[in-house]
């Protein structure tokens, strides 16, 4: 683990959520937690348990009823390109192409024309869509969506990047694929990624940690160290023992 | 064989008109045969070029043409602009459309044509009293279906936008909300248009100026002159159906990126 790994970039202390309504529900129940800078973060837990919520509170997109959220010490209010987020229906802009939708955030950094290109070919060249600059997303498959908006969102440079279950739409296989070029990617870029999903093996195969939460409204059950080294291999027994280990926590009510 | 169709397809739509024109000079000389209620095409369409080419001492088409262009273009732009932007407003802000939506609904179904006097009240005789009678009869489509589209833009598009960084409305709406909402603006543009000219004739009826195609049907009409009264409405058709085309080419090339993405 590299020195820096120690350092906390996101502080999240006690954030409840209550949505308006009748009768309210308590999503969050008093969430805390902290994110390491340069670590995959997964956070796990019963469907339905507000995971999606916590990450659209992290994002800035929903706002918490009660609690804090610290970006390098600063609270965070809003959203904004710091925390760039990709979402699991392709939220790709259907008038832009592939390369128009990379360079959307830094059209909005007002970064010269030039430097834009340059910085959106880089990304886009990473997630391995050269040569489909000039496409547009409809044109493309489920998981070349996926990179697209990876690189919108890597293009950005945000301290950190928030997933929220980017891969549950694409089969088996791209799913598969997908996750390993992300930590190609990871390893290059050196992101501190948050990761929300609902697939305990996708969890353990690109987490450094995995958060366990409990369900509506979610509290954070246990925090699981993924030591395992990469690439992993999910037929290894440590890995099925692990996944064994977090479907039992998952299914225990308590 | 897919060929082979097309041609025949071709083949249809270049007859479509000869057999107008074949059809309407048969039931003039089978039906009506007084020339001072209608006149066939084979009358009318010498009478058109005549009438294009200063062949007629009282009537020269173009620059009609250049004054009913003037009227549309006048009524129309102010149509699209305010519509347009209060489209966005009502669309946007729920107040908006909850303190406008009444008098909109209100006013509305009032046609055009029954504008006219006040137009002539308030303006005089004037090309901006034509231009607003044009512009009621273009504002409500591009109103509402700006309203309509930016109403259908979707949250995923804005979330993902300012995730990215376009918090401040003003970008959100210049970059996400317009550019989604453009396939229905497109429509309102072109539904507007198609009403904006129909209107241009109600418009110079009552006589706002001396030229201009809808004001010298009326003329061609107090001549007992069906066949110029005619060549005039053949001139409205053609030219309303280039504008539609013009529009049509902005729209294929602002709307490119749906290619394949609707069904035709």
């Amino acid at each position: 683990m590299p020195p820096s790994r120690s350092r906390i970039i996101v502080e999240i202390r006690n954030l409840k959520k209550v949505f308006e309504g009748t009768p309210p529900v308590a999503a969050l129940n008093g969430i805390n937690l902290s994110v390491l800078d340069g670590e995959i973060l997964c956070i796990v837990g019963p469907s339905g348990c507000g995971k999606t919520t916590l990450l659209r509170i992290i994002a800035g997109l929903e706002k918490p009823t009660s609690g804090d959220i610290l970006l390098d010490s600063k609270a965070v209010v809003g959203p904004g390109s710091d925390r760039a987020m990709v979402f699991q229906e392709y939220a790709l802009f259907p008038w832009r192409t592939v390369l128009e939708n990379v360079t959307f955030g830094l059209e909005l950094k007002k970064l010269r024309r030039k430097e834009a290109l340059m910085r959106a070919e880089g990304y886009i060249k990473l997630v391995g869509l050269s040569g489909f600059e000039d496409k547009y997303p409809h044109q493309l498959s489920g998981g070349m969506m996926q990179r697209a908006a990876l690189a919108r969102a890597l293009a950005c440079e945000p301290r950190i990047l928030l997933m929220d279950e980017p891969f549950g739409a694409l089969d088996a296989q791209t799913r598969n694929l997908m996750q390993k070029e992300l930590l190609d990617i990871w390893e290059k870029t050196e992101k501190t990624i948050i990761f929300v999903t609902h697939n305990v093996e996708e969890a353990i195969y690109i987490g450094d940690r995995i958060v366990i939460l409990t369900a509506r409204p979610a509290r954070v059950k246990t925090i699981i160290d993924v030591e395992l080294t990469r690439p992993r291999d999910r037929l290894s027994p440590q890995f099925i023992n692990l996944r064994r280990e977090i479907f039992s926590l998952l299914e225990r009510k308590v | 064989m897919a060929e082979g169709k097309m041609k025949r397809d071709t083949i249809y739509t270049l007859l479509s008109i000869p057999f107008f024109f074949l059809f309407w000079e048969l039931f003039y000389y089978a039906v009506v045969g007084n020339p001072l209620l209608l006149a066939p095409p084979s009358k009318v369409l010498p009478v058109f070029a005549e009438l294009m080419t200063g062949g007629n001492p009282r009537f020269f088409m173009p620059l009609d043409i250049v004054y009913s262009l003037f009227h549309y273009a006048y009524g129309f732009s102010l149509a699209f602009l305010t519509g347009f932007s209060l489209g966005v407003i009502i669309g946007w802000f729920r107040l908006a459309d909850r303190i406008s939506y009444p008098t909109v609904e209100l006013i509305r179904p009032i046609p055009p044509i029954a504008w006219i006097p006040i137009a002539i009240l308030l303006l005089k005789l004037t090309h901006t009293a034509a231009a607003f009678i044009i512009f009621i009869g273009a504002f409500f489509p591009v109103l509402l279906n700006t309203q309509h589209g930016v109403k259908s833009v979707e949250k995923r598009h804005v979330e993902a936008a300012m995730t990215l960084g376009a918090v401040k409305s003003l970008v959100l709406m210049r970059k996400v909300i317009i550019p989604a909402s453009m396939p229905s603006v497109i429509t309102g543009v072109r539904v507007g248009s198609g009403i904006a000219w129909m209107c241009v004739v109600a418009a110079e009826l009552f006589g706002v100026a001396p030229y201009g195609l809808g004001y010298q049907i009326e003329m061609a009409r107090l001549y007992h002159s069906p066949e110029i009264v005619i060549a005039y409405m053949l001139a409205i058709g053609i030219l309303g159906l280039l504008l539609d085309r013009g529009y049509r080419l902005i729209e294929n090339r602002l709307l490119a990126w749906r290619v394949g993405l609707v069904a035709t």
